[in-house]
């Protein structure tokens, strides 16, 4: 049996740390990290049902907590992880069917994605702001 | 698996630095990884400093003048010097490519050098594949058909069939692609990488080739090929300009197909 590459004490070259951060891999970890995030909102949601059903009392605690600065922020979040996830996945269905995979193609697709989602979570919270008078 | 640290063994120290002799206004410094096999110490970045006025202008270059005239001890792998071997791939400024075929000027601040990433190390740039190139022997890389070759003369294709190996044979198995793949470096035991898959899709789809049932079967496994995300680096650093990442998909849609 020849010895392992850890008998030998060989090291690892580096990867993740000296690799250059690019649009392809920053856009498909970003995938998974939306992702992640929206397991943890329709946890949210779900939580959110749970004090609407337990009473006025609990509903407006859990809406306060919604409403201030940090639950903005974390509503903010998940809305944008929405929408990320959204265009990014009909990017994933497009290369699913076989179509954008030249290089220029694959560049001008996640920056489409980047600009759609930012795009797309302002015209939600600008809708949510005029139809819910008083929110901010 | 994940793991975003390097192991204790691993992990760069700071190394030496030489300066170079003469001066000049355009001067460079190269920041290169070194493993020595029999001290076995932890890695480290050596510095050297060049004036790029004496030195020729691929990275290549570079690490030969150093070992010609600073430090003879430094090892690579070298040997066509013109982007047709795959020998001097390495990880320059932060993505894979040939070394000699990368412009020095291209790297905007110093020029860092380290090998392939997630490959065991050898000596300084020189990874180990053997396990990348028993990979590529398990997709029997080769022309399988049950008829003999006529005897005088090649076995024939249309210029169409012959125009579908285009952007596969070109590759060069330097494993620039595979090594900038996260997912390589997290499932490389078990996921062939994007210049296995590229070389398993130019025998797909090679009309003279009779096994293409057979390759595929070999394929569909949840690892092999389905640890692909689309991630689409493999293309991004590819220095022949190929489109692992396409042919990939490719492989996907005639798994497809044939339901």
């Amino acid at each position: 049996m020849p010895l392992s590459q850890e008998e030998i004490n060989r090291p690892l070259s580096p990867h993740l740390l000296i690799y250059k951060p690019q649009i392809t891999s920053v856009l498909s970890i970003m995938h998974r990290g939306t992702g992640i995030v929206l397991f943890g909102g329709s946890l949210l949601w779900a939580l959110w049902f749970v004090l609407l059903a337990a009473g006025s009392t609990a509903y407006i605690q859990g809406q306060t907590l919604l409403l201030s600065p940090f639950g903005l922020i974390i509503l903010l979040g998940w809305s944008f992880s929405f929408f990320y996830h959204f265009c990014n996945g009909i990017r994933h269905l497009l290369w699913d069917i076989g179509v954008g995979f030249e290089l220029s193609t694959v560049r001008k697709s996640g920056w489409t994605v980047i600009f759609a989602s930012i795009f797309l979570t302002s015209v939600a919270w600008a809708l949510g702001v005029m139809n819910g008078k008083g929110l901010l | 698996m994940v793991q975003l640290r390097l192991p204790p063994n691993s992990r760069i120290k700071k190394g030496k630095t030489f300066s170079s002799p003469t001066k000049g206004p355009r001067m460079k410094l190269f920041h290169i990884y070194r493993y020595d096999p029999d001290t076995k110490e932890n890695p480290r970045l050596d510095t050297y400093e060049l004036n790029l006025d004496e030195c020729g202008p691929m990275v290549l270059d570079a690490l030969i003048k150093i070992k010609n005239e600073v430090d003879p001890t430094l090892t690579f792998r070298r040997s066509c010097r013109e982007g047709i071997c795959g020998s001097c791939a390495m990880n320059i400024d932060g993505t894979n490519t040939l070394a000699c075929t990368k412009h020095i000027e291209a790297c905007k601040s110093d020029v860092k050098v380290t090998p392939l990433p997630h490959l065991y190390v050898v000596k300084d740039l020189v990874p180990d594949l053997n396990f990348a190139y028993s990979q590529y022997t398990s997709i029997k890389p080769w022309l399988q058909s049950d008829e003999a070759p006529p005897p005088d003369k090649e076995r024939l294709q249309s210029i169409e069939e012959r125009r579908k190996l285009d952007g596969l044979w070109e590759c060069i198995l330097c494993f620039c692609c595979s090594t900038s793949c996260p997912s390589y470096w997290w499932n490389g035991d078990k996921y062939l990488g994007p210049a296995t898959l590229l070389q398993a899709y130019r025998w797909i789809v090679d009309s003279r080739d009779e096994v293409t049932g057979e390759r595929l079967d070999n394929l569909e496994d949840p690892f092999k090929l389905y640890r692909c995300h689309t991630i689409m680096n493999c293309t991004n650093t590819c220095p022949k300009d190929l489109n692992p990442g396409k042919a990939i998909g490719k492989i996907k849609e005639k798994i497809v197909e044939r339901l």
